[in-house]
């Protein structure tokens, strides 16, 4: 079973900017036990562009699909066999990454 | 009640967990579970009368459901690989917190009271699926609609086949935070029974309260070695005994000093203050007792004082004292000071009570509770606006009736 693990983080209040050797590590630890599929950090959401090409014409906009205090800071795709082992690792990088952590299932 | 009917109302109460625990063991899918086992005892009521009770109801139910299961399976024109392919993730490891019997009851309870479940889902799956309610009788219980309801267990039950939430005891090392979770579920539903709230409910519902006692039985059944299981079913018995006490007849709650202790349920009390001192023997070699067996422990505290007079509120204070330790909680703090104001006077408790403002300006028993403090202290004027606002915030309605005659009698 697979999920999407997504780091969210907080404008008025982000988490720790250290995070990284810790965030390494347990990287490291997923990979030996079998559940790291992908990992990836974000950039800024000021980066994103969002498309719109459902209409004539593709409609470019600046910025993230919402505008929100929260945003997607990174994520992973983790190899988990049922959600007690994915939430037990979530609890450990929402430690690491010093942020909240939502866990969704594939389809 | 005929026989019959006094046998599928047996039925029900004893197996109805079981049936579907064990469907969903062997199908792993929790809707058909529920389906099949409502079809099966929809069944037996209308052959039993005729064909009479078999010998073994369980048996009978469990094969019943098993062959509705099927049925439904193939109609659905499931493919087997298919089938195989959606089924929870079970493991036949038996559970290994010692003490923990391995009865599929056990899986079903831990997975309906899942952490990533929001309570009030909890609360509706758990009722659902090991209590055997229904649907409409759940909606009454909670005051909500129907179709609200049937769509948050419809989603629930979506959920842990999409998330895959598994059917399993958790392990030793998870069991005490799982387990608490599962108490908090139970101790949620009994307390509504207790103190319903809404202005058109009864201000008691012994149905909930009873369903709660009868769901913390069978998991102390199945968890004979945890003390907050046993701690909680303590708590609940204590409380029970004492409901007929609690409501007078005109409809006005009575509160412990002044009930009449001679109506109070002995063999119920009898049954709590055994599990209290097993629970004390626990404590005394070295087992730290958790908040619902330090509950138990002051409710056994005032349940074995024959007369109010009796009760021996510096053994009450004690017990707050370490119950603050475990649960640091401002509602723990306010029930505290009920017994400050027994030992220390009024005064010194009204002074903790206002300590609490911040937190607790919103509950309607932090209002009572100054209102009778400053009742004490002849502060009749400042008592009453406590009232009032008590009043205005209090949800049952014996409560507001009892509020309301104290306010009244000010002078």
């Amino acid at each position: 079973m697979q999920y999407l693990v997504s780091v969210i983080d907080d404008k008025s209040n982000p988490g720790s900017t250290d995070r990284q050797p810790a965030i390494s590590a347990f990287n490291e630890r997923l990979i030996a036990e079998g559940y790291w599929v992908f990992a990836g950090g974000l950039a800024d959401t000021d980066a994103a562009t969002v498309i719109d090409n459902r209409g004539e014409q593709a409609v470019f906009s600046d910025g993230p699909f919402l505008e929100s205090k929260e945003y997607l800071a990174g994520v992973w795709v983790w190899e988990a066999p049922d959600l007690d082992v994915a939430l037990k690792l979530a609890a450990e990088a929402s430690k690491v990454c010093d942020r909240k952590i939502e866990v969704r299932p594939f389809q | 009640m005929s026989d019959v009917e006094e046998a599928i109302t047996r039925a029900h109460h004893e197996e109805w967990a079981r049936v579907v625990a064990a469907l969903t063991r062997r199908f792993g899918d929790l809707d058909i579970a529920e389906e099949a086992a409502a079809e099966a005892f929809a069944t037996a009521v209308e052959r039993w009368p005729a064909d009479g009770v078999p010998p073994n109801p369980g048996a009978w139910l469990t094969t019943t459901a098993n062959r509705k299961a099927i049925d439904r399976i193939r109609r659905e024109n499931k493919r087997d690989d298919k089938h195989k392919e959606a089924q929870m993730v079970y493991d036949g490891v038996p559970p290994e917190p010692l003490g923990a019997i391995d009865d599929d009851r056990l899986r079903l309870i831990f997975t309906c009271c899942h952490p990533a479940l929001a309570m009030e889902t909890r609360v509706a799956l758990t009722l659902r699926m090991v209590g055997g309610l229904t649907v409409p009788e759940i909606a009454r219980a909670f005051l909500v609609r129907e179709t609200a309801l049937e769509r948050r267990i419809t989603r629930a039950k979506a959920k842990i086949k999409a998330a895959r939430i598994p059917y399993r005891v958790p392990s030793a090392e998870d069991l005490p935070t799982r387990v608490s979770g599962v108490l908090a579920v139970l101790y949620l539903v009994f307390n509504e029974g207790y103190l319903a709230t809404g202005p058109d409910t009864d201000p008691l519902r012994p149905d909930l309260t009873a369903e709660a006692i009868r769901l913390t039985r069978l998991i102390r059944a199945l968890l004979p070695d945890d003390g907050e299981v046993a701690g909680l079913l303590a708590l609940m018995l204590l409380t029970e005994a004492r409901r007929t006490a609690r409501v007078s007849a005109g409809g006005e709650l009575v509160t412990l000093v002044e009930q009449d202790r001679g109506a109070w349920d002995a063999a119920l009390i009898a049954e709590g203050h055994r599990l209290v001192r097993e629970r004390l023997a626990a404590a005394a070699a070295g087992v730290a007792p958790g908040r619902y067996q330090i509950l138990a422990a002051i409710n056994a505290v005032h349940t074995s004082a024959r007369d109010t007079r009796d009760t021996d509120w510096s053994q009450v204070l004690a017990l707050y004292d370490q119950l603050v330790r475990v649960d640091p909680s401002p509602i723990i703090a306010l029930n505290r000071a009920i017994a400050v104001a027994e030992l220390d006077g009024p005064q010194v408790a009204l002074a903790a009570v206002d300590r609490l403002q911040d937190k607790l300006a919103g509950y309607h028993a932090y209002h009572a509770t100054r209102a009778d403090l400053l009742r004490r202290l002849g502060q009749s004027q400042q008592s009453r606006a406590a009232y009032d606002k008590a009043i205005e915030l209090a949800g049952n309605t014996a409560e507001t009736a009892y509020l309301t005659r104290r306010r009244d009698q000010l002078r």
